[in-house]
């Protein structure tokens, strides 16, 4: 059992399996496994998250490069004063997408999802809505299996590689993976979480891989944020009964038109965008020494 | 195109920062302590490319040696990898190399003895989330990727040796899933690699290991 594309997963869909029992049965045709290892897995892979997204909430942690460190406990901070300018999914959203890049940053232990760079942006969204919609964890399991759904179709036909196609193709990857997640836990179509990956998809389309000293710490921290938010935006649009204008499978093979026309300065080499500023190159000197 | 599973997508579990720089590193040095099957004593990496400039930044170092000492990705124990070493007696070293022609940007050699003395030089690449394979062994080229299980024999490059590998695997019940043989040079030094999706028992390496055209036998297990 497999799919090739969204419209193929739809019609196994429309035969009455749900994204999870599609995606378990891959793993179990094609992966050599059972369906309860599947499962065991995927809720490890949520332990995980859930840990790396709240280490930070009180505890600042020393990345290697020094750039970043704090952020999730600020914002946290911010939305416990009451002084916060965003509604509950988003502040906590916001708050998780910057506690897990720490996490990444300082060495521990997080999911790539699909990327390391990335890592922050499906647990925010998912962890958010579970939070303020008390949802159940079967249903932030179905949450995961449909970013992996939209995550592999975007490996598969695009890309999520920063060196390839720019941070679009990381965060960008991510953040439509999260969309459909939060359209299927929301309890929205199949259709309408394609439709919400492909507005998150447009919405990054463009965006560089441009990490400051090389390191996945800035600007790939805050772009976990913007992948959240852009990512609770789409999911929004979609359940609305907003349709993408331009279907997911035209806009992952667009994401990679324009990543592959994106100049190697601008694709995870660190020789373009922040990295180049006279403040990212400050950064570079004092953490490699004067010769990078 | 292999299957990519949905855990390669939410996934891997590992240790920051750098699925390819940091996760990949710690995937290929304990693919190499596989290898050797025991204890690590000694190790030399010498980093290429993009491993040799960032090294530190992405604690790929931390990783390799994390690695060596048999650290899975997602073990935090890779953090404290060279305090770790230190007490278990492993001694490590790294060198960069300006020498980035005809090497892939994420590329590490290993020189690793181990406790009772083994020997074994491979070369490893990381490709990007967190995939790896090993591209030498010994300085013979070869292709290993550690998704299977697996034997890597070294023989000499002799008629018959490969149909005795396969004859005793039937004989074992193992199903082949890929079989490549690499050479240096026609009579030389050969590695064939056997991967399968079933494990390789011990009995069955050493029925293999009968045949005297084979020096030695590496068993490699799935991770």
């Amino acid at each position: 059992m497999d799919f090739n594309s969204s419209s193929e997963l739809i019609a196994l869909c429309d035969k009455g399996m749900s994204i999870t029992q599609v995606m378990i049965a891959r793993e179990v045709t094609m992966g050599e496994t059972d369906s309860e290892t599947v499962i065991k897995r995927m809720k490890k892979a949520l332990n995980i998250m859930r840990e790396s997204a709240h280490i930070p909430l009180d505890k600042v942690l020393p990345s290697k490069g020094g750039l970043i460190g704090g952020e999730a406990e600020k914002l946290n901070r911010h939305l416990l004063s009451g002084k916060s300018i965003c509604d509950g999914v988003l502040a906590k959203a916001l708050i998780y997408s910057q506690a897990v890049p720490e996490v990444n940053a300082s060495m521990g232990v997080i999911v790539a999802a699909p990327t390391a760079g990335s890592a922050g942006v499906v647990p925010a969204v998912l962890l958010a809505l579970e939070e303020e919609f008390e949802l159940r964890e079967e249903t932030l399991l179905d949450g995961l299996f449909a970013a992996g759904a939209v995550g592999y179709l975007l490996m598969k036909h695009a890309s999520v590689s920063g060196a390839q196609a720019g941070c679009q193709a990381e965060v960008g990857s991510a953040s439509a993976m999260a969309a459909a997640a939060a359209v299927i836990m929301m309890g929205g179509t199949i259709e309408q979480a394609f439709d919400a990956a492909s507005i998150a998809l447009s919405n990054l389309l463009g965006l560089v891989c441009d990490p400051i000293a090389g390191l996945v710490e800035a600007p790939c921290q805050s772009r976990n944020a913007i992948g959240a938010a852009n990512a609770i935006t789409s999911a929004e649009m979609a359940l609305s009964g907003i349709k993408a204008v331009v279907p997911f499978e035209e806009m992952s093979a667009a994401m990679l038109r324009v990543g592959v026309k994106l100049p190697g300065e601008l694709r995870e080499t660190a020789l373009g965008g922040c990295a180049v500023t006279p403040t990212g190159c400050a950064h570079n000197c004092r953490i490699f020494g004067g010769n990078s | 195109m292999a299957f990519i599973s949905v855990f390669d997508v939410i996934g891997p579990n590992m240790v920051g920062p750098s699925s390819s720089h940091t996760a990949g590193a710690a995937s290929i040095a304990l693919l190499a302590k596989k290898m050797i099957g025991e204890d690590i004593a000694r190790v030399k990496f010498t980093l290429y490319g993009s491993f040799a400039k960032t090294y530190r930044g992405h604690g790929t170092d931390r990783a390799l040696v994390g690695g060596m000492l048999g650290f899975e990705t997602d073990d935090i124990r890779i953090r404290d990898s060279f305090g770790i070493a230190k007490e278990k007696g492993l001694v490590f070293e790294f060198v960069c190399s300006n020498n980035d022609e005809d090497v892939h940007p994420n590329t590490v050699d290993m020189e690793i003895v181990s406790v009772s003395g083994r020997y074994l030089v491979v070369r490893g690449e990381s490709l990007g989330g967190g995939k790896v394979r090993l591209t030498r062994i010994n300085g013979v080229k070869v292709h290993f990727t550690g998704e299977y299980h697996a034997l890597i024999i070294m023989q000499r490059d002799y008629p018959g040796v490969v149909a005795g590998i396969t004859s005793v695997l039937s004989n074992y019940n193992v199903n082949i899933a890929y079989l490549r043989v690499f050479r240096e040079e026609k009579g030389g030094l050969a590695y064939t690699i056997v991967e399968s999706d079933e494990e390789i028992t011990e009995l069955a390496v050493s029925e293999i290991k009968k045949n005297t055209a084979i020096k030695d036998i590496m068993l490699v297990k799935r991770g």
